[in-house]
């Protein structure tokens, strides 16, 4: 039987099989931040352990940062101590860090891909369960708690069960205005989401084949929002040539033979999933959330579900709809461009191409909060921050932002936003906020309008 | 980490379903570097309005309701990795937690703070939620050794599954940095043959 493009790369990695037990896995890489990596620290201090290799761990500052006036000292005491101990731990311990003011500072799962530091084969983590993201380059990427940052700093491994694969096919043509959110939305609300609980995902099918990166890592993002610990897509000419001269790529000769390694990792022909799903592209539209788990999602143009039980009631009355109602011209009055989700520049010039020329509607308060340095960077090279500017959107510093609202990026109560993020929880974006999550396209055109429309009817 | 041998105690039931760790802990409560005293924001947006006073209906300001064991509707701790989740229960004072399913991250964090995740049938689940409707103050048993949880003077008792290291770890009170470390050898030897292998 063949293998999975997973079982490839897990198996290169298990350093010892504990019998009748989980593996010992070997970890490439290591991304931390400042929210989820100081008590890590200082476990191993508190006990006298030494970190194993230091030179594998990558820092960035993005949880818990402002998006406006990076260059001056935080306002807020506990977040500017959170960062300082961020920047001590890794000074002392040797740690690279893109600290605010950095040139590579940005979203740690938007930074390390444009930077080249993730490529296939490897096995990534990061104390952020959408380190998944990392999986478009046919890596296995995943979530981990601070315990096992605590672990991964001491001994480069985890001590992990092999999850079961599972293999998710969309193939067809997309319709216009379909976006790979609309593709992974979709796809959650058809699965649910806990269908993926113990399974790493593969997504086939020439849907994802024929997507950029940027759109492969949409994708793979939201594997975790339907409870799997990761997604993956099989490297190809796409991935090498999104990773060839970036910073930390191999180069020349060396480059070449990582190619002919990475050619060897897509599941072979013969391989068997332990669960499969198929959709067809053509039955995929834009889409938004209605509810308050990612699941709860349904054709923009469509009725909210009859739903059934007490949860689905209780998420109803959260958010203030009901079922069978349409959404379309809802009023609306924020809209959140960003997260690692949807803040590289392909998400920018999918809004822009909406937004050039027009002005947003004057109830809406629009945020574009780019992913990264490197993506503001793009973002004035391409002319988007006049475009954005002009129709009255406000463009910050890169960052998590309203995404989780740990900084003061909150939406505030009772009010509906229109987020191209991950996650709709209950009061995720600041206490008592309603959330909508879209594609940026889908976003733009609601800033525009101040209402949700049918954007289908815009776009033919 | 605590070790974990045998719990008997009443159990507070919350009967919600796709809890996330947002909820369970809000992002605004996650900027301090230390893991002390958590647990008073526990389900801070449930417990309290935004005025800050206790909403009198939610379970855990209902004094109708106690113990170290909280029942939970399926699929308990979605959403994000923070670990500050496991920590805000144990620091409430909770030592299991049963639910019909667990998300992933959140199971293994549980287990690497002496929390025990234990997994029931849904039939089970609605039995201890009816268990304690009956009777607030109906006592459950949780024996980590043979793997059971009794609804004590029923008769009612379910088994469940823990991986056997796991098992061993909570049973002693070790955690997994103990074990990697003693595999530093075989790391070592590892990183080596990999290096050149594939050169990375
Ligand atoms: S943007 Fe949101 S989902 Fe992504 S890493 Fe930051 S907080 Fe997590």
């Amino acid at each position: 039987m063949g293998k999975t493009l997973f079982d490839k790369v897990w198996d290169s990695h298990v350093v010892e099989s504990i019998p009748n037990g989980p593996d010992i896995l070997y970890i490439d890489k290591h991304l931390i931040h400042e929210v989820t990596s100081p008590q890590a620290f200082a476990e191993l201090e508190t006990r006298n352990i030494p970190l194993l290799r230091p030179e594998q761990i990558l820092a960035t500052a993005d949880h818990n940062v402002p998006t406006v006036n990076q260059h001056l000292p935080i306002k807020d005491l506990l977040s500017r101590q959170q960062l300082q101990q961020l920047t001590e731990n890794c000074k002392k311990h040797n740690i690279t860090l893109y600290d605010l003011g950095h040139k590579y500072q940005g979203i740690v799962h938007v930074m390390a891909p444009e930077l080249g530091v993730t490529q296939p084969g490897m096995t990534m983590v990061c104390g952020d369960s959408h380190t998944s993201t990392h999986g478009a380059f046919g890596t296995i990427a995943f979530g981990i708690g601070t315990s096992q940052v605590a672990q991964v700093f001491a001994s480069q491994c985890l001590i992990l069960n092999k999850p079961k694969s599972l293999r998710v096919n969309v193939n067809g043509k997309l319709a216009k205005g379909v976006t790979p959110k609309d593709v992974i939305l979709y796809i959650i609300s058809h699965l649910g989401t806990n269908s993926g609980t113990g399974y790493f995902c593969e997504y086939a099918g020439n849907v994802f084949r024929e997507m950029s990166m940027e759109g492969r890592m949409t994708v793979c993002n939201m594997s975790i929002e339907m409870g799997a610990r990761g997604g993956m897509i099989a490297p190809d000419e796409t991935t090498f040539s999104y990773i060839k001269d970036r910073e930390f790529a191999p180069k020349g000769e060396a480059f070449e033979k990582k190619i002919a390694y990475w050619k060897t990792l897509p599941s072979d022909a013969d391989a068997v999933f332990d669960q499969e799903y198929h959709f067809n592209a053509e039955d995929i539209a834009p889409m938004i959330t209605y509810g308050t788990n990612p699941g709860m999602g349904m054709k923009i143009n469509g009725t909210v579900p009859l739903n059934k039980g007490e949860s689905d009631k209780k998420a109803l009355a959260y958010m203030g709809f009901e079922e069978g109602q349409s959404l379309i011209g809802q009023p609306i009055n924020y809209v959140f461009i960003g997260s690692c989700t949807n803040s590289r520049i392909e998400d920018f010039r999918m809004a822009a191409s909406y937004i050039k020329g027009k002005q947003k509607a004057p109830n809406v308060n629009a945020l574009i909060v780019p992913g990264s340095q490197q993506v503001v960077k793009q973002i004035e090279q391409e002319g988007l921050r006049e475009v954005f500017e002009m129709a009255g959107f406000e463009i910050r510093q890169p960052g998590c932002s309203a995404c989780l609202a740990m900084n003061d990026d909150k939406i505030p109560s009772g009010e509906y936003c229109v987020s191209t993020s991950n996650r709709n929880f209950e009061g995720r974006q600041g206490q008592g906020s309603k959330t909508l999550l879209s594609s940026p396209l889908v976003a733009a055109a609601i800033a525009v309008e101040g209402k949700i429309i049918d954007i289908t009817k815009f776009l033919n | 980490m605590e070790k974990f041998v045998k719990l008997t105690s009443t159990a507070v039931p919350l009967k919600v379903e796709n809890v996330d760790t947002d909820q369970i802990i809000p992002a605004r409560f996650l900027k301090v570097t230390n893991k002390i005293g958590f647990g008073e924001n526990l389900f801070r947006d449930w417990r309290y309005n935004p005025n800050n006073e206790p909403v009198a209906s939610f379970v855990l300001n209902d004094d109708t309701y106690s113990g170290q064991i909280l029942v939970v509707g399926d699929n308990f701790g979605c959403g994000s990795s923070r670990e500050h989740a496991a920590w805000a229960l144990t620091d409430y004072g909770f030592k299991v937690v049963v639910s019909s399913y667990f998300a992933d991250i959140f199971k293994g964090n549980a287990l690497n703070n002496g929390l025990l995740p234990l997994q029931v049938s849904p039939e089970f689940l609605q039995k201890l939620f009816n268990a304690i409707d009956e009777n607030p103050n109906t006592t459950f048993t949780v024996d980590l050794e043979s793997q059971t949880i009794s609804i004590d003077g029923s008769g009612q008792q379910s088994e469940f599954d823990i991986d056997p290291f796991k098992k061993v770890c909570m049973l002693n009170g070790y955690d997994d940095i103990d074990f990697l470390i003693s595999k530093k050898d075989a790391i070592e030897t590892f990183e080596k043959q990999r290096q050149t292998e594939i050169n990375f």
